[in-house]
Order: structure tokens, then sequence, then C-alpha cells
């Protein structure tokens, strides 16, 4: 009993995953561990596999082999949205905007469970959709000032820079009310004032009880932000540690910089 | 004119409904489909051959509509996971699958089986032998009356929405005169019409009820949260795929409904046809639709009326007025207006990429 309470079950646990394209193996029997409440973050040297673990974590990619257990459920054999549905919610390494939709109703769009998407309610049910909207848009705008775009909710998605992308992304994910939100390289093609800005906010998210697993190559994110860090490289598990072991661990520095 | 105004109204109305169901389909949901005119023909096969059994038109055609968002299934599950170019190439195929179909089969016409190919005649028709009383006349006169009343007033509120910038509000100003114009002559033929009452008049006011109610449905379900979830398949179907959305049903929703809404103008178009064969379902109808969503602003279903308005209107006077211009015989004349056609689609291109009532920023958006 004791030891359970010490090492609580993971919130995401992935064992065995292996993914071949042709006969390249781009994941090879790699696994991760995701601690409820923690900030956990998978890095490695390019084309190590890291994005491609995300997309077999999600399902957006089918694993040939391996086992993801989340939230005490195994979710490989779930459909994306279905993942998404249980409250693991992942972005895109290259921010994916809804071009020709408003910030807002990308926002909107992400709420999870809603009457208006159902198509018999729209035929029957207007005024309580319309209730329903009136809160989401309540709730979307308080997420839009967290992230700093509330001034560009009425703006199109696609006029938004790289940058306020990746903000829109996660305001996107967190308006799923998820469990677990999948970062791919928050910081990638962010001007570097705006990096240390998205550091904060994520680790405010944390704060109030958001989990992240988070990809990047920024080191100082990295090593500011997680818990805990897994290093991949060529598929396999190199090491996983905190981020001081990680950073003195003479395999990771071999993989990153060579022999 | 007054005969004409009303023949314009019915085959505005007719593929006004056949576009909207298109528009549904690639205008809000990306999806390509260029057999759409399968829909039509399956719709007005059903609702004929129902009617010509003795099954009531407020069966009937739901029937063909029903039938038409089956065969939306159909499609939709053997091709909506594949990439949508592949979806095209299939919709093609469809499209003259089945009108293949009725040309070579035998279909029960009444209570004989007659070759598909010598086509359906003397089918009922909705209103057509009507010998109405002053009363209901009265009725009919306030039921178009409403229906004008409704579509001038929505007009006028969507002249007033555009206050953003000049330039559009201009534009909205011109079409909806223009608009506004053409509805009031209508009614007014429209009105008289049906006050000497000619057949024709009654299939009017039935195409017109029809398509202000499926485009009054329209304009709600792409406004709510459904509708959203198609426009963001239309932008990136991994974005609400990664947020929870089935978008394999919502693409199968939104094809399925397209479709019904196609059968309901097969309906009309075969009713304003009085006898329809296999011919009248050319694969051209499906690129007639394309012109009209197109030439409007895909996306918009205002546009795709438009579009419909401005497709026949040039029918109407191209006519009349090419042949007094050009002196040619009436077979170069008919290959001549389709060029005009292709030339108007390719100024309208060049000068507004993004339709009539497109709006501009959208092309120039990044991914």
């Amino acid at each position: 009993m004791a030891s359970n309470q010490s090492t609580p079950l993971p919130l995401l646990a992935a064992s065995g995953l292996c993914k071949s394209f042709g006969g390249i193996k781009a994941v090879n029997d790699a696994e991760i561990q995701v601690g409820q409440g923690s900030i956990t973050g998978l890095i490695g040297p390019n084309g190590a596999g890291k994005t491609t673990l995300f997309n077999l974590l999600s399902n957006f990619i089918r694993p040939d082999k391996g086992r993801v257990v989340f939230d005490g459920e195994q979710i490989q054999q779930l459909q994306p949205h279905q993942i998404a549905q249980q409250g693991l919610v992942r972005t895109f390494q290259v921010a994916r905007a809804l071009s020709r939709l408003s910030v807002l109703e990308n926002m909107l769009l992400a709420a999870q469970k809603q009457t208006g998407e159902n198509f018999w309610q729209v035929q029957f049910q207007q005024h309580l959709i319309n209730k329903e909207q009136k809160e989401l848009r309540e709730r979307a705008m308080f997420l839009l000032e967290s992230v700093g775009l509330a001034k560009k909710a009425q703006d199109y998605a696609g006029g938004l820079s790289g940058g306020q992308r990746k903000l829109l992304e996660m305001g996107r994910a967190l308006m799923t009310n998820p469990k677990l939100i999948l970062l791919d390289e928050p910081a990638a093609g962010v001007n570097p004032r705006l990096i240390d800005d998205i550091c904060d906010r994520i680790s405010g998210w944390n704060k109030s009880g958001m989990t992240f697993l988070i990809i990047e190559h920024n080191m100082d994110v990295i090593m500011s932000l997680c818990d805990r860090v897994w290093v991949l490289a060529e598929g396999k598990n190199l090491a996983d540690g905190t981020p001081s072991e990680i950073q003195n661990n003479s395999h990771v520095l071999q993989a990153y910089l060579g022999q | 004119m007054v005969e004409y105004l009303i023949f314009l109204a019915i085959s505005t109305s007719v593929f006004a409904l056949f576009g909207l169901g298109l528009n549904l389909q690639w205008g809000f949901t990306g999806l390509i489909n260029f057999g759409h005119v399968a829909f039509m023909t399956l719709g007005a096969y059903t609702t004929v051959l129902l009617s010509l059994k003795g099954v009531p038109f407020i069966l009937a055609v739901p029937a063909g509509a029903i039938l038409a968002a089956v065969l939306g299934m159909i499609i939709g599950f053997s091709t909506l996971r594949l990439r949508e170019d592949y979806l095209g190439i299939v919709t093609i195929g469809v499209g003259e699958v089945i009108r293949l179909v009725v040309n070579n089969q035998e279909l029960p016409v009444g209570d004989t089986w007659t070759a598909g190919s010598f086509g359906v005649q003397s089918y009922p028709i909705p209103l057509s032998t009507l010998e109405p009383n002053m009363f209901i006349k009265l009725v009919m006169i306030t039921l178009l009356t409403v229906v004008a009343g409704i579509s001038l007033f929505s007009l006028w509120r969507w002249v007033r929405s555009a206050t953003d910038n000049r330039q559009e509000f201009v534009l909205h100003l011109i079409v909806g005169i223009l608009l506004g114009i053409l509805a009031v002559a209508i009614y007014i033929s429209g009105a008289i019409s049906l006050y000497d009452y000619k057949p024709n008049a009654g299939l009017m006011l039935v195409s017109l009820i029809i398509l202000a109610l499926v485009f009054w449905r329209l304009e709600i379900m792409v406004r709510s949260p459904w509708g959203r979830v198609l426009k963001a398949i239309r932008e990136d179907e991994e974005v609400p795929k990664a947020l929870g959305k089935n978008v394999f049903w919502y693409k199968l929703q939104s094809f399925m409904i397209g479709g019904a809404i196609a059968g309901i103008a097969g309906a009309l178009f075969a009713w304003q046809l009085s006898a329809i064969y296999p011919d009248n379902f050319q694969p051209q109808l499906t690129f007639d639709s394309w012109i009209m969503v197109i030439l409007g602003g895909s996306g918009r279903n205002i546009g795709t009326l438009l579009g419909a308005v401005i497709f026949f209107t040039y029918d109407a006077l191209t006519r009349e007025l090419l042949p007094k211009i050009f002196p040619l015989d009436a077979d170069r004349l008919g290959a001549f207006r389709i060029m005009v056609i292709g030339l108007i689609l390719m100024v309208l291109m060049i000068w507004r990429p993004q339709g009539i009532l497109g709006k501009k920023e959208e092309l120039t958006l990044g991914k």
C-alpha cells in the first residue's frame, strides 16, 4: 500500500511501441511514462522518432506493436478522435490554424460534447444551443485572454503569425478540457521573446493542474520546465531522468554531439 | 414575359436547390463531388415512379431524397476515407452509372415495365390539374406574398450587414437591388398567373416554398456548431480529428444531406420537364451547378442563389440578344454561348477569384 502511494500510476504509460515505414524502424520498442500533474520532456536528435511517437500515442499513426495506457484504460485500439475525447489532446509540430475560421471559432470548435454538433439537435434545440454557445464564448474569451490573443478573436486565424498560431493551438487544446496535452515543439519558429512568454504560460497552466508532454529542441525550455525528461535516439529509449541527470549523461551527450 | 419569368423562377429555384446541395459538400466541407447529377437523377426517378404507383407527393419526394442520401452514404463509405481527389474520380463514375442504369434498365412505369430509354411520361405533377376557386387562389397568392416578403426582408438585412467596408457594401447593394427587382418581377408575374390560374404558377409556388425552406434550414445549420465542424474539416481535417470530432461521420453527413437536397431538386426538375429521359441527366448538369457555386462564391448559400440567377438570366439574355448581334446558325450559336460562359468565368477568376460574393482576404491567408 505504502509503495503504491509513493509511485502512483502514471497518467500515460506506453511500452513496447514499434513502427516501421518500409524498412526503416522509426520507433523501435520505445516506452514512455507521464506522471499525473508533471511536465515531461521528450528530446532526441533529429530523426529520433519523437514526432512519430506522438503520432503513435494519439493514434494518428497506428503502431505495429505496443501498448498505450491512458488514465487507467488501454487506448491503442481507439480512433484518434476518441482518444481526444478521453482527454489526451495533441498539438502539431507545424501549428495548424483553421485559416478561414476566426480565432474565436477555432477556440469554440475545440469544446467537447456540444449539443449543437448533433444534426438533429440543430434542427430542434436552437434555444439550448444558443445558450450553450454563449457560455462557451465566455470561456473561449477567457482562454484567449490568457494566451494573449483576445484582441484577435474576430480575425481570421490564417492571419496569425507562427508564434501566435502556436499559442492558438495551446488555447484550443485547453478548450477541450483535457487531462494531458502533447505539445510538439511549442517554441520552434517562435521569436525568442515570445518563447519566455510561452514557457511562463505552460508552467502557469501546470500549476493549476494540467499535465504536459513536450517535444522540444530548445534545451533552455526543457531544462527550465520539465520535471522529467525522456531521451529518444534512433527510435529507441536512450535515457530518462531529471533534467540535470540527463544533462550529465554521457550516452545523451554522445548521441547529440556524435562520437 | 410573364410566362418567361415563371419559367425562369422555376429553373432558378430548381438549380439553386441543386447548387445548395453541392455548396454544402464543396463550399462548406471541401468534398469534391463531380457526380452531383446522380443524386438528382435518383430523386427525380424515385419521385416520378412512386407517384405513378399512386404514392402521394408528400411521401414520394422524401423517398427520393432519402434514396439520394443512401446513395451518398454508399459512395461515402467506400471513398471518404481516401484522399479527396479519389472521391472526385469515383463520383464522376457514379454519376454516369446511375444515368446508364436508368437508360438500360426496364423501369416499373405504372403497372408495366418499360425500357428506361423510352423515358417516363404523364406522371402526376403537383397543382397541375387544380381548378382553384377564389379562396384557394387567395391562399396561394398569400403564400407567395409571404415567401416574397421574407426573401425581400432577408435580402435587406443581408445588404445592411455589410458595413465593414465601402466596397463590400456597394457590391451587396448592387446585388441586393438586382435580386430585389427580380424578386418583385417574379412576384407580380406569379400573382397574376395564380389569379387566372396556370399550372406553371402552381409549380413555381411549390418550388419557391421548398427553396425558401431549404435555404432557411441550411443557413441555420452552417452557422451552428455542426456547420463549424464542417468548415473545420474543409480547412484542415487533422485539426478537428485532434480535437475529438469524428471527421468521417461529419463528412458522411454532409455528403448525404447535400445528396438529399439534390434529390428534392430532382423531383422539381422532373415536374418542370413533365417528361423525363435519361438524356435529361447529362454530366453537364453537374458542371452547371459547379459554375453556379463558384460564380457566387463557394461557402456562401446566398452566393449559390446569385450564381443560379446569373446563370439563367445569362441563358435568357443570350438566347434573345446573341442572334441579333451575331448572324450565326443555331448550332454555332449554341456553341458560342458556351464559349462566352467560359470567357466570363475566366474574367471572373482574374477579377474576383473568390467569386462574386467571396471575400478577397480569404484567398491570401496562409494554410
